[in-house]
């Protein structure tokens, strides 16, 4: 296997832009990416050999679009839809391009733009919306009812999640939600489903992401993609991201999606999770990213709140996190990689992690599918 | 919904059984969601559990145009060994918990839609607000 480094990465901001596309924000994403590998469009033209363009509600032939943009089709371009880990699976099948010989560089890039409220796609059946049964911020609320319970959290600890990420989004130009804010103001927003406040849930918004791939070059310093992996629910859990309308009361043995995909992402890199410096993972809510951090083998289930109130809960989602960046479907999961870059380059300025030389990204969302990407330097 | 919910008596839901897999499941599918066992039988669940998790939905999602607030949560049916996903009749989270049995009833919703609901059995309830 060929090893896959990180030639560049760029990005449009994540927010509400009025005047763009999602055609146009990943313009500037990719052309950035571009400028950050020290590319031209006529290096690209040379050295790209396919395109991977991760988005939800992008529509037929969103990639190209993009790639035409900036004069780089007729390479294969295909467009890669696996919810909010959709810009993980483009990362991995660009990887496999170059780890497998068949391209000597690839362009990953995610873009999105979408509606206001509660994410509605074709993901449930009309019946099921019209019975109430798509209430989407409905399952992250009881999931976070059943997490609080297992592993002994309270709201004031969510509340405290939320303290914790929007002070790093404070100092993320291209996040959304740019301001700090205290635990009480968090228990003051708006109640959406209890356990669950408004300001404890991400906001779907636009955005794009592009990272330029390339077989690795000894020597060159760039850091080094040393792990990407996808994987989807196994059957049972009532409160996985599948979100079906039943589970197994015996769902002890059945290993949750993030896991299987972060035991390959560990066995690809060959670290554990005690080698992670820096990480970026799903928090659609919450609860949920401290559901994750147990998953991923951050710290043991049930030792989130000490986590959480020391040193390493500050190393996870130093960009702010979905909470204060919100979530472009396609665009969230390469915006960690960027992130990522940033800190293992030593260039995250004041949201640096010292000496950062290991960072895991992580998502996990519709369908179920998590994704894990491992970045070395 | 006649797919999900049986009318014709004291309403129940429909799933399936596998005899080589052991397990139940909702909905009914053609094979076993677990085992992918080929032997699906169609059966009536229990229309009694336990609450394992709840809340309530305080704005319509989309395409719903139900009463607001309603309850959601899962109840355990203990027999089936499942957990089923669905409507409740209460709406007040802080008059519901954990354990609580539970019991099927039909939901009828705009559009002569009719869904599946839990409400609080009658009698517990009343047991635990006088105690």
């Amino acid at each position: 296997m060929t090893a896959v480094e990180i030639a560049g990465v760029g990005l449009h901001p994540f927010g509400r832009f009025e005047d763009q596309t999602a055609t146009s924000m990943g313009v500037t994403a990719l052309r950035a990416a571009l400028d950050d590998a020290g590319w031209s469009i006529d290096d690209a033209r040379r050295r790209v050999g396919a395109a991977f363009c991760a988005t939800a509600y992008g529509g037929v032939a969103a990639g190209h679009r993009v790639l035409g943009g900036l004069a780089l089709t007729g390479i294969p371009i295909v467009d890669v839809e696996a919810g909010c880990a959709s810009g993980g699976a483009a990362l991995s099948l660009a990887a496999g391009t170059i780890a497998s010989g068949q391209h000597d560089a690839a362009i990953v890039v995610g873009i999105e733009k979408m509606p206001k409220g509660i994410i509605r796609s074709s993901f449930f059946a009309p019946w099921q919306e019209q019975s109430g049964l798509a209430a989407t911020p409905a399952y992250f609320a009881l999931r976070a009812q059943r997490t609080m319970h297992d592993h002994g959290l309270t709201k004031d600890d969510l509340a405290a999640l939320v303290v914790k990420n929007r002070g790093w989004g404070e100092l993320n130009p291209n996040a959304m939600f740019r301001s700090a804010v205290t635990a009480e103001q968090v228990l003051g927003s708006r109640l959406v489903c209890e356990p669950l406040h408004l300001w404890m849930l991400c906001s779907p918004n636009e955005g794009a992401a592009a990272v330029l791939l390339r077989r690795a070059e000894g020597g060159s310093g760039a850091v080094q993609l040393a792990a990407v992996a996808l994987r989807s629910h196994l059957p049972g859990h009532v409160l996985d991201e599948s979100t079906p309308m039943a589970g197994l009361i015996d769902d002890g043995d059945i290993t949750p999606p993030t896991t299987l995909a972060v035991r390959d992402a560990y066995e690809q890199a060959g670290v554990g999770p005690d080698d992670v410096d820096v990480a970026e993972c799903q928090d659609t809510d919450a609860a949920r990213e401290l559901l994750t951090w147990s998953e991923l083998g951050l710290c043991a289930a049930g030792d989130q709140r000490s986590m959480l109130h020391g040193d390493r809960g500050q190393v996870v989602n130093r960009s702010g996190g979905l909470l204060s960046k919100g979530e472009p479907l396609g665009a969230s999961a390469l915006g960690q990689v960027v992130e990522l870059v940033g800190q293992l380059r030593g260039t995250a300025g004041a949201r640096q992690v010292d000496g950062a030389r290991v960072g895991l990204a992580h998502t996990i969302g519709r369908g179920a599918n998590a994704s894990v990407t491992i970045l070395r330097r | 919904m006649s797919t999900y919910l049986d009318l014709s008596s004291d309403p129940a839901l429909i799933g399936g059984f596998s005899p080589s897999s052991g397990r139940y499941h909702f909905p009914l599918a053609t094979v076993c969601p677990y085992t992918g066992a080929d032997d699906v039988e169609e059966v009536r669940l229990s229309a009694t559990g336990r609450l394992w998790a709840w809340t309530a939905v305080t704005a319509a999602p989309p395409g719903y145009e139900g009463p607001i607030p309603y309850g959601f949560g899962i109840v355990e049916l203990e027999a089936e060994g499942l957990r089923i996903v669905t409507r409740l009749t209460e709406p007040d989270p802080s008059r519901l918990e954990a354990g609580q049995p539970m019991r099927l009833v039909a939901d009828h919703l705009p559009g002569d839609l009719v869904a599946w609901s839990f409400a609080p059995e009658e009698a517990s309830f009343a047991t635990e607000t006088s105690s």
